[in-house]
């Protein structure tokens, strides 16, 4: 059985709707802490569901990843470049994970409610305590500066393997049967 | 079939191409990265954010490690509310059904100073959190003004900068405040209301004001504008002999409390049509229909620095359902400015308080 061209439609569906969730993510919660506008109301509004569909969803991810086989890099591809694309992904698939489990965390270590909107609470997975809360806030804010930084370095190697490299890597995300 | 570990081989980029290329993946990512960079604030330094609040109130009373950035000075105390039911028509929270709901609340100076003397200021403050049984909070800061001083985050701030002290005196401009209040006629009805205000010599005998504006949703989905205050029930006379002492509402505090119960009826007062639900500097005509909404009961105390109400973020827009916030700006500015000043006094906590400053 030959290796696959391209990732499982499903994979695909997952990445792309995941990619605009994320970056959604990253700038809601970005211009939330900057804002004391009734932005920032909203847009708290918006972070906390986002979070929790996106940690549903990376479970998901997840699994699909591990049950279907992923087309492999190029054969040609330096050394220090596979490394740093497996290392990336590791680190992508741990901050989604991580994220809104540190968010959630958080929410309950301040002792406040963990609410998702339309009445729709969740239960604190931690004790109130404020010493937890105040190092799961500041985890929060610099794993997604972290988060941020690598999808950024992901974009740019995804478009480097497609106007640089001209191999396949990008057109593996973008289509075929599977 | 085709072996992709074997791709066919494409023609070398020229140099040209190969700038070009990387040059037009430095702007995809640049364009990003630079978004983002304006939307958390880094390429726009004017805009008001939540720790610039907080810095000015810094600025102004200096940092004292652990304490709440503004109301530093305070009181834990606990106790109930026994819902009257009467609400029950306007909203669907289980706060307001006929029943008791447990509060955590503390009464503090509205001071970024945790040592300010209790006669410094004529105003007193109550937060309350209330833990419904559903596992819903309403957590609500009231004052014992009308009204707030101005109705925005940004003349706010202004204000704040005002009583900053100038780096070249260590002292605020006294022409800075005059200057401030005549610029902003919608601080009259607090001027009129403070020249008369007296610090009083308990926080047992205040009316306190939620001031800002919020909505009451009922089960048919009906939304009410309101606003809420706690009125004592026990009106006393004042002690006779005057205050003694920088820190005598805290002893009041504890010796009334040793006495027995304090208790402070909860009204709601309902806007009519056209009233201002976006400025909490506006009072509403006194004619307005009050909802006695319940008896809020005080029945135990503790010290700020490891009471129950120390590690509590007494942001105004957790809500129960059936209470929703208005479009009053201070609200979502309370909010984000209270996260920032959480963050900052729960970063504080020291493994060793023996050797700090107690923190609240």
């Amino acid at each position: 059985m030959s290796a696959p061209r391209h990732f499982v439609p499903l994979a695909r569906l997952l990445h792309w709707l995941m990619a605009l969730m994320i970056i959604a993510m990253l700038f809601i919660g970005a211009g939330m802490v900057a804002s004391v506008s009734e932005r920032h109301e909203w847009l708290l509004q918006l972070h906390k569901p986002l979070g929790i569909a996106i940690l549903l969803l990376v479970v998901v991810r997840l699994m699909v990843r591990f049950s279907t086989r992923q087309p492999p890099l190029p054969a040609d591809l330096p050394g220090w470049q596979v490394l740093a694309a497996k290392a990336s992904h590791v680190l992508l698939y741990a901050l989604m994970l991580i994220l809104p489990l540190l968010g959630w965390a958080m929410i309950s270590a301040a002792g406040d409610p963990v609410t998702l909107g339309n009445g729709l609470q969740l239960p604190s997975i931690l004790p109130a305590h404020a010493q937890t809360f105040a190092l799961l806030r500041k985890a929060h804010g610099y794993l997604a500066y972290l988060l941020f930084l690598t999808v950024l370095l992901h974009l740019a190697a995804a478009l480097f393997h497609a106007w640089v490299r001209r191999d396949e890597v990008l057109d593996s995300m973008l289509r075929g049967k599977g | 079939m085709v072996d992709p570990s074997s791709p066919p081989r494409r023609r070398p980029l020229s140099a040209a191409q190969l700038t070009l290329r990387l040059a037009a993946i430095a702007v995809v990512v640049a364009g990003l990265a630079g978004a983002f960079a304006y939307v958390n604030g880094t390429l726009d330094p004017q805009r008001l954010t939540p720790d610039a609040l907080v810095n000015v109130l810094e600025k102004n009373n200096g940092v004292h490690p652990g304490f709440r950035r503004n109301h530093s000075k305070g009181v834990c105390v606990a106790g109930y509310f026994e819902g009257s039911g009467e609400a029950g028509a306007y909203s669907s929270a289980q706060v307001f059904k006929p029943s008791r709901t447990p509060v955590v609340g503390r009464f503090a100076l509205p001071s970024g100073n945790p040592y300010a003397p209790d006669n410094s200021v004529p105003i007193r403050s109550l937060a309350l959190r209330f833990t419904q049984a559903d596992g819903q909070q309403w957590r609500t800061g009231m004052n014992s003004m009308p009204v707030f001083p101005v109705g925005t985050p940004e003349a706010f701030y202004q204000l704040q900068q005002a009583q900053s002290p100038l780096p070249a005196t260590g002292k605020p401009d006294p022409a800075a405040v005059p200057a401030f209040f005549a610029a902003h006629p919608e601080a009259v009805p607090f001027l009129q209301w403070i020249k008369t205000a007296k610090p009083s010599a308990s926080y047992a005998t205040e009316t306190y004001n939620g001031i800002n504006a919020f909505y009451l949703v009922n089960p048919a989905g009906q939304r009410q504008a309101v606003r809420w205050g706690v009125v004592p029930m026990s009106q006393d006379a004042a002690d006779a002999a005057p205050p003694q002492g920088a820190d005598f509402l805290e002893q009041d505090l504890v010796k009334r409390l040793a006495a027995g119960p304090l208790r402070w009826q909860l009204n709601i007062t309902l806007a009519n049509p056209g009233d201002p639900v976006n400025d909490a500097s506006k009072a509403w005509p006194a004619d307005r229909k009050v909802v006695n909404a319940g008896t809020l009961v005080l029945e135990r105390t503790q010290p700020q620095d490891n009471g129950d109400c120390r590690d509590i973020n007494y942001d105004p827009l957790i809500l129960p359902n059936g209470i929703e916030g208005s479009q009053d700006p201070l609200l979502a500015a309370r909010s984000a400015a209270y996260a920032s000043s959480y963050l900052r006094r729960t970063s504080e906590v020291n493994p060793l308080p023996a050797t700090q400053e107690s923190r609240p």
